[in-house]
């Protein structure tokens, strides 16, 4: 959704905006895990955008600067200053490397409502890495831009996202079948 | 290339994020190694649980109702932004002006009216009649204006103090007939002009005392009328007979 200026010029706050409403939403109540707070945070979101449009600067992401703003919203809000998690900081040298155990098998039990429940548990920077990832299907050039890391953070840090939510699966399915 | 190398490519690939040669290279390890194989298949599973686990919110009707107006209602195409700006620095802009102007315009009227008062005055006491009804007495110079001035007005009894009157005459300010009294006070000459307060330079004049051409002058708004009283006594006399005159019954 790169939008190029002399398009810009002609579209308004109206077009671009308004299409990424459902999604923004979703992620705002990920985020938050809370519909009065994700509310909040989806409005506060647009007011911003509205009276900031004027400085987005044609030829970026508008998409990628939609979700940074309510990114922003939501890391100064109180819930978001709550949760906040500091990560160490790793560049893409540092990658974990995988237990080369396949899981495949384990992994395909996972129903959707415990993929939920594994997602909610993780700290707020790997769920949002892996909503604006797998959900949101952005490239790594658009979360870097929206979560304001270098691109070698993002394969990091989503590398590592991906072996928590992992982690966190097979712990459920491994204490569902224990029936714990 | 090590399969441990390929290992770090996985997500990139998964993701789409490998550049096209590299994309080729990985799919042929892939044919070759069952381990890098069972373990893309993990990654793709994963990817699509979260696929369709993270679409999981719709947000409310009411809420769209409110966003889908809120972006339209106030939709800055690129002139209506630059109203926002344009337009308060405008509104200051022409207020600015027509202060200013209305500013200058006070002030070289007022300065107009004393400069005629002040010629009114030194030109009565230099002409060979300076008044037309001679008296001291009050009594006399009010009723001697009835009939020439369009207007009645109250004189001070001036027994104990230090202030003699010592005539008056009529006299015209913007085509308006008035009283001028001259008043005496230790060899000092001072006029008294009072005009109908009316819809003209005078009405924006603030009461209070002034300095204009050297002379010291005092003025104010008194049951419709416009009282002056200049001079070139001092300030403290200008100011007792115009406290007389206010006081008047």
């Amino acid at each position: 959704m790169r939008v190029s200026e002399d398009r810009l010029s002609a579209a308004s706050f109206e077009d671009l905006a308004l299409p990424l409403f459902d999604q923004l939403y979703n992620f705002a109540r990920w985020l938050t895990q809370d519909t009065a707070e994700a509310e909040d945070l989806v409005q506060e979101t647009y007011a911003k955008a509205l009276r900031g449009f004027a400085s987005f600067q044609a030829g970026t992401n508008f998409r990628a600067w939609m979700y940074r703003i309510l990114r922003n919203s939501f890391l100064s809000s109180r819930t978001g200053l709550k949760t906040t998690v500091v990560l160490d900081e790793e560049d893409g040298d540092g990658m974990p490397v995988e237990s080369t155990t396949p899981e495949s098998l384990l992994i395909e039990q996972a129903n959707r409502e415990l993929v939920q429940q594994a997602l909610e548990g993780l700290p707020v920077p790997f769920r949002e890495i892996l909503l604006l990832c797998e959900v949101e299907e952005m490239s790594y050039q658009e979360i870097a831009e929206t979560l304001g890391i270098p691109i070698g953070t993002v394969m990091s840090r989503l590398s590592r996202a991906r072996k928590a939510l992992r982690d966190a699966l097979r712990d459920r399915i491994e204490r569902g079948r224990h029936g714990v | 290339m090590a399969c441990r190398e390929w290992h770090e490519k996985l997500d990139r690939y998964l993701d789409g994020e490998l550049a096209p040669g590299e994309n080729a290279a990985l799919g042929a390890h892939l044919r070759g190694c069952a381990e890098c194989t069972a373990d893309i298949l993990e990654r793709v599973q994963t990817k699509r649980l979260v696929q369709r686990a993270g679409k999981r919110y719709e947000p409310s009707a009411a809420l769209r109702d409110k966003i889908t107006k809120m972006a339209a209602a106030k939709s800055p195409g690129v002139f209506r932004r630059w109203r926002l700006v344009l337009v308060p620095a405008l509104v200051v802009l022409v207020a600015a002006f027509f202060l200013d102007g209305y500013l200058v315009r006070e002030r070289a009227a007022r300065l107009r009216v004393y400069s005629e008062l002040a010629d009114l005055h030194v030109s009565t006491l230099a002409s060979a009649t300076p008044v037309d009804v001679v008296s001291t007495d009050r009594h006399t110079v009010k009723p001697w204006f009835q009939g020439k001035i369009p207007f009645t007005f109250n004189l001070p009894e001036l027994t104990g103090s230090e202030f003699t009157l010592l005539g008056g005459r009529v006299e015209y300010l913007e085509q308006a007939a008035g009283a001028h009294l001259i008043y005496q006070v230790r060899k000092h000459e001072i006029s008294v002009f009072i005009f109908p307060e009316r819809d003209s330079e005078t009405r924006s004049l603030p009461s209070g005392a002034a300095n204009a051409a050297s002379f010291n002058s005092e003025t104010w708004a008194q049951n419709d009328l416009r009282y002056f009283v200049i001079g070139d006594a001092s300030p403290a006399d200008i100011q007792a007979l115009s406290r007389l005159l206010r006081d008047a019954r």
